[in-house]
């Protein structure tokens, strides 16, 4: 592998890595909000007496 | 998809630059994200103009995703264009590149539109400081774009000049389909985060009833 070919490797990984870690980054988001979600039918259920 | 294919084809299609040879291949990746960058924080813009003139409040969250993905764009941007050109310069920066050192004020500009942003009460001050903030920053882009023709600057390539496209026609497919491909996955960006954040401020509603 020459030198340009590790840098232009390199270049297409940064992509590929901040694409991974948006993906993390809204999963985990998705999970929370579920989470969230899960409490207050909880709390809703509670406060009407389901 | 498109970026997929975008890329294939720019690998295993587009003829190799005569002058850069391999390393001419960011092109298709460092470009893209640029344009897309200046897209995201023009949209953004748009969205400021339309909360300032119509005085709608979800325009501000509309801003502040578009600045926020512009962002993460601005940030991949530079940080291409230092891998590009360690290859081709054989430094990772230099200060005498006008084009390079207004894409980073632009960079830092609506980086710190986010302290802005949270150093005042959410409520619409803020909203109306943040809109005026980011058509500011609009201003820079045009700046930012053309410095590099009116600097006339022998460093940074110039490919889109008056008289066309500076490039083979092949190139200029692959450039077009990954400079779709880049876009739509910013516009993808923009509305999952868009959703994420109206899901959230939907709750945080929600909660403050029921509590």
């Amino acid at each position: 592998m020459t030198t340009a070919e590790k840098y232009v490797t390199g270049a297409y990984l940064v992509l590929l890595g901040a694409l991974l870690v948006y993906l993390l980054i809204i999963a985990l988001k998705v999970s929370r909000l579920e989470q969230e979600l899960t409490d207050l039918t909880r709390l809703a259920r509670e406060k009407l007496g389901g | 998809m498109l970026l997929v294919g975008g890329y294939a084809l720019a690998f295993y299609w587009a003829p190799e630059d005569a002058d850069q040879g391999f390393s001419q291949k960011i092109f298709y990746l460092h470009v893209p994200i640029a344009l897309t960058a200046y897209a995201a924080f023009g949209w953004g813009a748009w969205k400021a103009l339309r909360l300032l003139w119509t005085g709608d409040r979800r325009y501000d969250l509309e801003s502040y995703t578009a600045v926020h993905i512009g962002v993460i764009f601005g940030l991949l941007t530079l940080v291409t264009g230092s891998i590009w050109a360690k290859i081709s310069w054989g430094e990772w920066w230099t200060w005498g590149e006008r084009q390079l050192v207004l894409f980073l004020i632009l960079f830092l500009f609506y980086s710190s539109y986010f302290m802005l942003r949270y150093s005042t009460e959410p409520g619409p001050r803020r909203e109306r400081n943040s809109a005026v903030y980011a058509l500011f920053g609009v201003v820079l882009i045009p700046v930012s774009f053309l410095a590099v023709r009116i600097a006339g600057t022998i460093l940074h390539p110039t490919v889109f000049t008056h008289e066309g496209a500076n490039l083979p026609w092949q190139m200029l497919v692959c450039f077009l389909i990954c400079l779709g491909g880049m876009l739509a996955l910013a516009g993808t960006f923009y509305r999952v985060e868009l959703a994420g954040k109206r899901a959230d401020a939907s709750l945080r509603e929600l909660r403050e009833l029921l509590a």
